[in-house]
């Protein structure tokens, strides 16, 4: 069963189709990557789905529930979490604290005017944060200033704390992007486990080669703002159409 | 109606007023991304200049009467400004007279070098501070300078008279074909011309120099016009100098309008701000648009006829329009996407 | 205790404890001594410390929390007062029913205008909240309302004050002898004082500033409350990345609005309280420079910190009020010890910042604390505190290391 929905979305900006007329189905409990050329419309789909832009045309359906016309945080709370290219964490505040806002957000919905209550006191949202950290194995950053740690660990902590939230799909935009082989290869495996023990959906933009053959069950091929081809890793390496758009330049020299 | 067209014509000189202080308020946010609450200071500092012309032009010498004497029998003190000594009576009278236009010549240096300094020695480190912070430290700034002004001026409105040749009113009412007289003061005219030229220098400025360009591109895409091997960042410094003349400029020539205060700055300043909101951030035309319409819009409030139907519609006009405008038009009448959206 | 951690009731103890026994701590110089002047322990003085460390403390759980820079929060301690004469104009000098409406008042605009105001971020917040302090200014002042209602509402420049003839339906509205009751508290005036003699001290305890300082302690500590709840950390958290807060789940409008909505209220009880010492309410407490004063005390003191707008009121006030007093004359006898050429000129090169200098020299502080010690005072005590605390950890390290040294020595 389809989780995601995507039909007949199209974006246009100014002069420009970003979006031509794209169809997707995410599977449930699969991890699906889009892929494509700088400019084919990752990004754009990517926020059409979490509610920074509302397409011109077509529906996006998850879970049976239209997204459209919802707000960012609506979305998430139906069940959609995302990850940025860049990490976006709260810098100001410490890892453990980073940890706990998901949690409650989880647990009280959008919003909770809980002003009185001490967070001493919450010792499910405590608790929960602590698994989660040890889980990433983030829990002697515990009391750490979070804008100060390494890029790699920057990026668990924003996985940590959208798996704190139980999605169903979790968006990934680039996770790899600018960082050292050795940090990619962590962020795969940690990707892989997640994907064994857990029931969720992953979506995933990658420009990255190895990261999409490695993890990847359904790869989507984007250009130009339409889907070019939709298939299995082991075939969408051998097709000629892609590799005209995207691995052309390969063919070239 | 000609009331109507009187109070239009007395919006235009607040309104030249407002667009200057916006206009260079939004080079200074367009070029360096800074938000100056010291803006109005510098508006300050230019009438200032005016009130500091007029005073060393009168520096006098004097002299004991040698026929005249003073109701104790001693001969009268007779005070000469050395510019009469100088010059003799006629042109000394003269060059006192004008001492407002005059001061002209002394506030574009002086605001250029305020301004580089400025920039140079406080504005350069707050780049990379949030706007918060730039707020606050401009706006400590605002009351350093104003304090300042308010040690060697006094607290007093010090009057500077224009030129004698424009004290008269001009009387619009023949030229517009009405019956009555609609006299409006020369000097207003004066000062609504004067701020058209500067106004349409700093445009040409832009349109037509490679500078203006370079500012413009930079204004646009800083990091892209940086990457291009251009030291915007000393143009910029530039900008800031000119802007703070333009504000200054726009002092010097209202001092005979409005007596110059210590807190003429900062009234002046939460107007521009509101001006440079409703024009759109970042929008050079939206600022002197929007300078123009809230003068005007304030003018015309203050009509007798408004006010008898709201009273003291004038003192709230300007909020309320900006108010609505942010609401129905965040990024203001003419503001770009992308300013300042976070 | 109270449900806060040990080092928060420390916090809170200690300043309970500063509170309460102001009325000696701030008077150190015995009466009629040269340094009597620099006393602060008079009733007016202290009042005014408690009172706008309530304004900072409030403006503080907006600006210090979530960022958002409002300059129009003087409109609230204005619409507080307002609020709180018109209770004593019509019900009762009893401050309770005046202090509950001034509450209500406030939290009624800031609700309006936060609703407003907080579609935009940034820049446009601190503007829009500029212009609608600004219009209310205006508004007071030239008494709209009241010119439209018939009846004076604010009473314009004047500012609003009691009369005689005021119905006070459960108070009287004259005293037998023929003037205005006084504010009380069931009964207890507020202005009623209490001296105490002791050797050449003269220690005055005032009623009305102990309803201050309690009122003070009771916010402070729901400060601290808010501080340290889930909600205080929604707040830091539309601070640090509004972006993430979408994204993950939380819808940022509510929480802003309703801290708002907080601080708005601790400048209407701030206002209420003000006029509950002296019962007047004029439109100057509302303009802009107003509420450029709240902004000052609390990134002087330490915006974000829970003492440091308290500190940051009771410094801005206690050297407002010293540095007025300070002449030509006490400068000269400050350095009289100096040659009479060099006397002659310190003082003149003290003077413009004494006396009715002091704006200049508070500028001065200003700039200087944002550039830097964006921190306030909090960071500098900190810094100072550090300074020795590392002297303290280098001999400790120094002791492990040669511990760390022994050992393979001992093996």
């Amino acid at each position: 069963m389809a989780i995601l929905e995507v039909k007949n979305v199209g974006k246009r900006f100014g002069g420009l189709q970003a979006l031509g007329d794209v169809n997707l189905n995410v599977e449930e409990n699969s991890c699906h990557a889009i892929i494509g050329p700088n400019g084919a419309g990752k990004s754009t789909l990517l926020n059409c789905l979490v509610g920074k832009l509302i397409p011109d045309t077509g529906s996006v359906m998850f879970d049976g529930q239209s997204v459209l016309g919802r707000k960012p945080y609506e979305i998430n709370q139906m069940g959609i979490s995302r990850v940025f290219q860049t990490p976006e964490i709260f810098g100001d505040l410490t890892v453990m604290e980073n940890m706990m806002i998901p949690c409650f957000a989880k647990r009280d919905g959008s919003f909770r005017m809980h002003a009185l209550e001490s967070i001493a006191h919450e010792k499910d949202i405590v608790g929960k944060a602590e698994h989660m950290l040890e889980e990433m194995k983030l829990i002697d950053k515990r009391d750490m200033h979070s804008a100060s740690m390494s890029r790699g660990d920057k990026r668990r902590l924003e996985i940590a704390m959208c798996l704190a939230q139980d999605p169903r799909l979790l968006l990934l935009d680039e996770p790899t992007a600018g960082m050292a082989r050795a940090d990619t290869n962590n962020t795969i495996d940690l990707l892989k486990q997640i994907k064994e023990e857990r029931d969720i959906t992953i979506a995933i933009i990658e420009h990255d080669m190895h990261v999409v053959f490695s993890l990847a069950e359904r790869i989507t091929v984007l250009a130009q703002g339409t889907p070019l081809v939709e298939d299995t890793p082991d075939n969408i390496k051998g097709h000629p159409k892609v590799r005209e758009a995207y691995l052309g330049e390969t063919q070239a020299a | 109606m000609d009331a109507i067209i009187l109070q239009f014509l007395n919006g235009l000189d607040k309104g030249s007023a407002y667009a200057l202080i916006a206009l260079g308020l939004t080079l200074i946010f367009g070029t360096l991304g800074v938000v100056n609450f010291a803006h109005g200071a510098l508006f300050m500092i230019g009438a200032f200049c005016s009130v500091t012309v007029q005073r060393i032009l009168t520096l006098s010498t004097e002299t004991l009467s040698e026929t005249q004497k003073d109701f104790l029998g001693n001969p009268l003190k007779i005070k000469t400004p050395y510019v009469e000594s100088w010059f003799g009576p006629e042109v000394g009278a003269a060059i006192i007279d004008w001492s407002v236009p005059l001061a002209i010549l002394l506030a574009i240096p002086v605001m250029l070098i305020v301004g580089f300094v400025m920039e140079r020695g406080l504005i350069k480190h707050f780049y990379k501070r949030p706007h918060a912070d730039q707020i606050l430290v401009t706006f400590g700034l605002a009351i350093v300078l104003q304090e300042v002004i308010k040690y060697f001026y006094g607290a007093n409105p010090i009057p500077t008279p224009a030129p004698a040749a424009f004290v008269g009113s001009f009387d619009f009412g023949p030229l517009l074909g009405l019956d009555t007289s609609l006299a409006y003061p020369y000097w207003r005219l004066v000062y609504f011309a004067f701020s058209a030229v500067i106004i349409g220098a700093v445009f040409a400025f832009l349109q037509f120099t490679t500078f203006g360009m370079v500012v413009r591109a930079g204004m646009a895409d800083r990091e892209t016009v940086g990457l291009l091997g251009i030291d915007i960042d000393r143009r910029f410094t530039i900008m800031f100098g000119i802007a703070a003349a333009v504000a200054g400029l726009a002092g010097v020539m209202y001092a005979p309008i409005n007596s110059p205060n210590y807190h003429m700055g900062m009234d002046f300043l939460v107007l521009s701000f509101v001006v440079v909101v409703v024009g759109g951030m970042g929008s050079l035309p939206g600022a002197v648009l929007a300078g123009f319409m809230l003068g005007i819009l304030e003018s015309l409030a203050s009509m007798n006829e408004v006010k008898n139907i709201l009273p003291g519609i004038d003192q709230i006009i300007i909020y309320v329009v900006a108010i609505v405008i942010l609401l129905t038009r965040p990024r203001g009448l003419m503001g770009r996407k992308g300013v300042m959206e976070e | 205790m109270f449900g806060l951690k040990k080092h928060d009731s420390r916090l809170f103890i200690v300043v309970a404890v500063l509170a309460l026994a102001a009325p000696f701590l701030l008077n150190p110089f015995p009466d009629g001594s040269a340094m009597a002047q620099f006393n602060a322990g008079y009733p007016d003085l202290m009042q005014r410390f408690v009172i706008f460390g309530i304004f900072a403390i409030g403006f503080n759980l907006l600006f210090g929390l979530t960022g958002y820079l409002s300059f129009g929060h003087a409109a609230f301690l204005g619409l507080g007062s307002y609020g709180a004469v018109w209770m004593f104009k019509l019900l009762s000098m009893n401050i309770i029913p005046a202090i509950v409406l001034s509450v209500i008042v406030a939290g009624v605009f800031a609700l309006i205008i936060g609703y407003i105001s907080l579609r935009r971020s940034g820049i446009y917040f601190s503007i829009l909240t500029l212009a609608f302090a600004q219009m209310m200014f205006a508004i007071a002042y030239s008494d709209l309302i009241g010119r439209f209602v018939g009846t004076p509402i604010t009473n314009g420049e004047t500012g609003l004050q009691l009369a005689l003839d005021d119905p006070r339906v459960l108070g009287i509205s004259a005293t037998p002898d023929g003037s205005i009751p006084l504010t009380n508290l069931f009964g207890l005036e507020m202005r009623s004082v209490f001296n105490l003699e002791v050797g050449g001290w003269l220690f005055t305890f005032s009623f009305g500033y102990y309803v201050c300082a309690v009122v003070m302690l009771l916010s402070f500590y729901v400060a601290i409350r808010i501080f340290r709840s889930p909600f205080g950390l929604m707040l830091r958290a539309v601070k640090s990345n509004q972006q993430r807060m979408n994204y993950t789940g939380l819808n940022t409008r509510p929480y802003t609005l309703a801290v708002f909505v907080i601080s708005g209220m601790y400048a209407g009880l701030a206002g209420g309280l003000m006029a509950s010492m002296d019962p007047l309410a004029g439109a100057e407490r509302m303009q802009w420079t107003a509420s450029g004063e709240v902004v000052l005390m609390t990134i002087l003191g330490g915006a974000g910190t829970l003492i440091g707008p308290v500190l940051g009121a009771g410094f801005i006030k206690y050297f407002e009020n010293i540095f007025a007093k300070i002449n030509d004359n006490v400068l000269h006898s400050w350095f009289a010890f100096m040659p009479d050429g060099l006397e002659d000129l310190m003082v003149t090169i003290v003077h413009p910042f004494v006396g009715k200098g002091w704006h200049l020299t508070l500028g001065i502080m200003f700039m200087l604390v944002v550039i830097f010690l964006p921190g306030g005072l909090v960071e500098g005590g900190q810094r100072i505190g550090r300074l020795f605390r590392r002297r303290d950890d280098k001999a400790t390290s120094v002791e492990s290391d040669a511990a760390e040294q022994r050992k393979p020595a001992a093996e």
